[in-house]
This record gives structure tokens, C-alpha cells and sequence, in this order.
């Protein structure tokens, strides 16, 4: 594709006709982000609108927490202000975690590259003819990051609280081998959500604007000790940000696939104890 | 161990040019500064190229080499296969003068534009004082050995030389971003960041990070830190709010508007 007047090829440029000289598989990263990010998407698209099988007792998937529309028994711990709400109860929540991925630095990155072509990879001319970054509207938005990351880390307490809540014991129909234990339970179920909130957390905690607010917007370090304090530790864990983005994307569509399956009964859970 | 090594040098100037086979013989440890040095030294006398120090500090060899932005002097062969060729090109964002050497004017233009530090009032006795974290805090950005990769890199300006005008590029906001964050100085230049140096049409894609020499995070310690600042300067209403009702932050006491 030969770039535009503007690019690599313009008049003072080295004359240079390809768009690229880069003889690596330079596609391969932004190839694999589309797919995957594709996938997820259609995954928990599908799911959001299914309105159904999101909770098998004492497990609440992910994308339904809180589950605060017309949800079925159980599955609301935070009461159901939206039962009037036609639609599946988890567009009403979803769309914290949407816009705090849309808005993430991380993912920014990403869907730039691999859905934009904003660039492809570096040094590999994108095939726009003109460009303003984040300067208008809409994309001047993303400028909102930090108002989803304060959602981002209620989002998060109430996962978390999930969590406990999974180590309920299991209703008497769900009840394999010898039968229900009284007192607390843990399955696989409650596993993959403990990884999955773990997961949640290192990416919430990672994020750039909270980085900021702990302490990066600060100028005297030295008169601050405890933000500077937090700061080293989210700095430290904000180098792995990229890496907690993928992996937290992949733990919450399993433990929502894990509660599609007990729900839809397709499988059984794995009791621990 | 010598070989012949596959080496394509872009040989022209502003009228034109073209990729030209320079088959050289190399031999195992060289870089791709010593190979072009071995052309110009057997084949071609009038190669025109950029260098100085071979060390990878002073930010002279600045070229593309298989497409990638690297300095031709901290580039190994022995990255690559032997068979494998390798193609040297000028850097392909700025105005090319002959053959490897650019006319890299835009960054020291970008660079005067940039106001310099301001600092404050001395102490009583005649000093100026920083805790040792705040200084350590800017040393990560003096690591740059203005090579100016990175705004060779950059898809703002690369791809679009309209944009060269409001843009200031990665190497610059780095520095924006180390003054903003200096205890001592009295300029606040997020206003200047976000207006005039253009950061908002940066979209952290991260090419400069990855090919800075010096392994500088420019994105995520400096463009996105330094991004975060311009929305609390312009885009969260509950800072603003808070400076409105008195609420300041005193961190950012004693700094004016540039
Ligand atoms: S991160 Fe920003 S400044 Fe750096 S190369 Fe990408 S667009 Fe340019
Ligand atoms: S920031 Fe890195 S790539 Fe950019 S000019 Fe400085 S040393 Fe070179
Ligand atoms: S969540 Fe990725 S930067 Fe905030
Ligand atoms: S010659 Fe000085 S950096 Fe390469």
C-alpha cells in the first residue's frame, strides 16, 4: 500500500518507494492482538445479551457483578435498584470495565496498532492520510481514564467480595460425591475466581492513572514519604501493566465460561472440600 | 572468521536515490558502522554518513537498518544470519541531505521552543537544595544521548509531516515531563505541553520506547506521566474544582503559566 504525500514518501524524504524495509514478521503482534480482542469481544457481547446463566449457586459470573437488574434468585447481594431494566442486567454494569479498558493506556496502545493500523508496528508507514491523535473529539475522551478507574476499583471490592461469597456452600442439588458439607465450601469454581480477582486487582492496581494519583503527580517526592512509598510499589507493578491486561481479560471470560457450563449444567464443579 | 556480508547501502540525495548492493567482507564482533566504514574505505569514498563516537553516545549514526531506526554503531552483525541481508537506509522521517545523513534541523527547532528551567529564590545560604529522590527521579531522562530515533520513529510526524508544525515529539516530551516533575522549577508547562508541543496527538503507541537506545521508558515514564498532569491541569473537573474552592494542591504552589 503506498503511503500519501505526508509520509515516508514525501518530497524532502530519501526516495524510498516501500512502505516498510522491516523484513520480521512485524504483522504477527498486531494480527494476534485483533484476533484475540475479536474474540473476546464477541464472546462477552454474546454473553452480556444472554441475560441468562450467569449464576450457579454459589458462583456469580463476573460479568453480572453486582447484579443489580431483574436477576434471578441469589444472584443479587447489592438489592436490584434496576428490575425495571428490560434489558440484561449486565449492561448496566458493564459498561465500568468497557470504559475502563476503551479508555486504558494500555489497551489504547493496543487497538491503535492492531484495529487502526495507527501504526501497524513501528516503522510501518499506516495508511491514513492525515492524523490527530488524541486532540478531538471523540478520541479527547480517553482523557477520562482515572473517573473509571475510581469505578474500576468498586468494580473490584465487589468481585472481591464475590470471591467470599463463593466459598458458601453449594445448594443440595449441585452436591456430588458423599453429599453437601455444612460450613464452607471451595471448588474449582471458587478457584478460578480467586485467580481471576488476583488477577483484576494486579491490573487495577498497575494502571497509569492510579500511578499518578498515589503519588506521579507530585514534585516533591522528598516531602511525602508515604505516597512516594506507594508510588515505587505501583510503579514497580505498572512495568507488568500490558501483561495483567491480557491475562485479566482471559481469567474473567473463563470463570464466566465455568459458570455458563455449571449453570447450563454441561459440567459439574470440582469440589475441594 | 570473515564473511562477505549482503549489505545494501541507500545511496542519493534530495533529487532522488535508490538501494545499491555493497557485497563486503566483515568478520565476526563488527557492527554495521564498521561494514559502512569498509565501504566507504574500498568502494565507495564518497559515502556520505554520520558518526562520531562509536559507542553508542554521542547520537551521531542515527540510521534504518532492515527498516528498524538503530545506531549504526551499536548495531551487531552477529544479530543476523550470515546469509541474511542487511539494508541501510537514512533515517526516513527527516529531510535527507546525501546518501545516510538527514537533516535533523526540526528537533533543535522543537528544542528552542521548549522553555528552559526557571528555577526559584535560593536558600539563605546562597544554595539550591533537592532531596536525593527527587534528583533520582529525572536522572532516568538525562540518559538521552539525543539520537533522535525516537522522533525518527514516531508515526506522528513520520507519517505525516503536516503534523511536524504542532508537534514536538518524544524526545521533547521527555524533557516536559522531567521539568514538570522538578521540585525546583517554577514554570508550569502543561498548558504549553498540551497547546503548543502537541501531546495529545500522541497516541502511546510506544515506538520511541522501543527503539531508544538507551532503554529510556519515554511512554510510560514520561509521555503518559506527563499526559495524566495535562488532564489535571485541563480535563478533571474535581481538580479543578478543588483549585476553585481553594482546595490546592500545594505541591504545585509557586509555579506560573508558561
Ligand atoms: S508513543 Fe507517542 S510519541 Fe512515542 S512514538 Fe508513539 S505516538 Fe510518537
Ligand atoms: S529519548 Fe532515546 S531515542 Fe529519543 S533522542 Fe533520546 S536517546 Fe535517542
Ligand atoms: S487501566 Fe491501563 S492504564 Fe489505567
Ligand atoms: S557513533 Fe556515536 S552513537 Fe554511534
Amino acid at each position: 500500500m503506498a503511503s500519501t504525500d505526508q509520509g515516508v514518501t514525501s518530497p524532502t524524504r530519501a526516495r524510498i518507494d516501500a512502505r516498510t524495509l522491516r523484513q520480521d514478521r512485524w504483522w504477527l503482534a498486531p494480527l494476534t492482538t485483533f484476533v484475540v480482542f475479536s474474540a473476546f469481544v464477541v464472546y462477552a457481547t454474546v454473553r452480556a445479551f444472554m441475560g441468562r446463566d450467569y449464576y450457579a449457586s454459589p458462583y456469580l459470573s463476573p460479568f453480572y457483578s453486582p447484579c443489580l437488574g431483574d436477576c434471578v434468585e441469589g444472584a443479587s447481594d447489592f438489592g436490584q435498584p434496576f428490575a425495571w431494566f428490560p434489558l440484561s442486567a449486565a449492561l448496566i454494569i458493564l459498561i465500568f470495565p468497557l470504559g475502563f479498558r476503551m479508555t486504558c493506556y494500555y489497551y489504547r496502545k493496543a487497538y491503535y496498532r492492531a484495529f487502526w493500523l495507527s501504526p501497524p508496528a513501528c516503522g510501518v508507514a499506516e495508511p491514513h492520510q492525515s492524523y490527530s491523535g488524541e486532540t478531538r473529539l471523540p478520541l479527547v475522551l480517553q482523557n477520562v481514564h482515572r473517573y473509571f478507574w475510581y469505578a474500576a476499583v468498586l468494580v473490584g471490592l465487589v468481585l472481591t467480595f464475590d470471591v467470599f461469597l463463593a466459598f458458601r456452600p453449594m445448594p443440595a442439588e449441585y452436591a456430588v460425591g458423599d453429599g453437601e458439607t455444612s460450613g464452607i465450601h471451595m471448588g474449582l469454581g471458587t478457584l478460578l475466581m480467586i485467580i481471576n480477582v488476583v488477577l483484576i486487582w494486579l491490573y487495577t492496581l498497575s494502571c497509569h492513572s492510579c500511578r499518578h494519583v498515589v503519588g506521579g503527580r507530585l514534585r516533591h517526592f522528598s516531602k511525602h514519604p508515604v505516597r512516594y512509598r506507594l508510588w515505587t510499589w505501583v510503579s514497580r507493578l505498572n512495568t507488568s501493566h500490558g501483561r495483567w491486561a491480557w491475562y485479566s481479560l482471559f481469567s474473567v471470560a473463563l470463570v464466566d465460561l465455568y459458570i455458563f457450563l455449571l449453570a447450563t449444567g454441561t459440567i459439574q464443579d470440582v469440589r475441594f472440600f | 572468521m570473515s564473511y562477505t556480508l549482503k549489505l545494501r547501502i541507500w545511496r542519493g540525495d534530495k533529487e532522488g536515490g535508490e538501494v545499491k548492493d555493497f557485497p563486503v567482507e566483515v568478520s565476526e564482533g563488527e557492527v554495521v558502522l564498521d561494514a559502512i566504514h569498509r565501504v566507504q574505505a574500498t568502494q565507495a569514498g564518497d559515502l556520505a554518513v554520520r558518526w562520531n563516537c562509536k559507542a553508542g553516545k554521542c547520537g551521531s549514526c542515527s540510521a534504518e537498518v532492515n527498516g528498524r531506526p538503530r545506531l549504526m554503531c551499536m548495531c551487531r552483525l552477529s544479530d543476523f544470519e550470515e546469509d541474511e541481508t542487511i539494508t541501510v537506509t537514512p533515517m526516513r522521517a527527516f529531510p535527507v541531505i546525501r546518501d545516510l545523513v538527514t537533516d535533523v534541523l526540526f528537533n533543535y527547532e522543537k528544542a528552542k521552543e521548549l522553555p528552559s528551567a526557571q528555577l526559584g529564590p535560593r536558600d539563605a545560604d546562597g544554595k539550591r537544595r533537592m532531596a536525593q529522590i527527587d534528583v533520582e527521579r529525572g536522572q532516568e531522562f538525562r540518559k538521552c544521548i539525543e539520537c533522535f530515533l525516537c522522533q525518527d520513529v514516531c508515526h506522528v510526524v513520520r507519517d505525516h509531516e503536516d503534523n511536524k508544525e504542532a508537534f514536538a515529539g518524544p524526545r521533547f516530551f521527555l524533557r516536559y515531563a522531567e521539568l514538570d516533575m522538578h521540585p525546583l522549577d517554577t514554570h508550569d508547562r502543561r498548558e504549553l505541553a498540551q497547546g503548543a508541543a502537541g501531546l495529545g496527538m500522541c497516541n502511546i503507541t510506544k515506538c520511541c520506547t522501543e527503539v531508544c537506545p538507551e532503554g529510556i521508558k519515554i511512554t510510560d515514564n514520561a509521555i503518559i506521566p506527563m499526559k495524566e498532569r495535562v488532564v489535571d491541569r485541563k480535563y478533571d473537573p474535581l481538580v479543578w474544582l478543588g483549585n476553585k474552592i481553594g482546595l490546592r494542591n500545594k505541591d504545585d504552589a509557586g509555579r506560573t503559566e508558561v
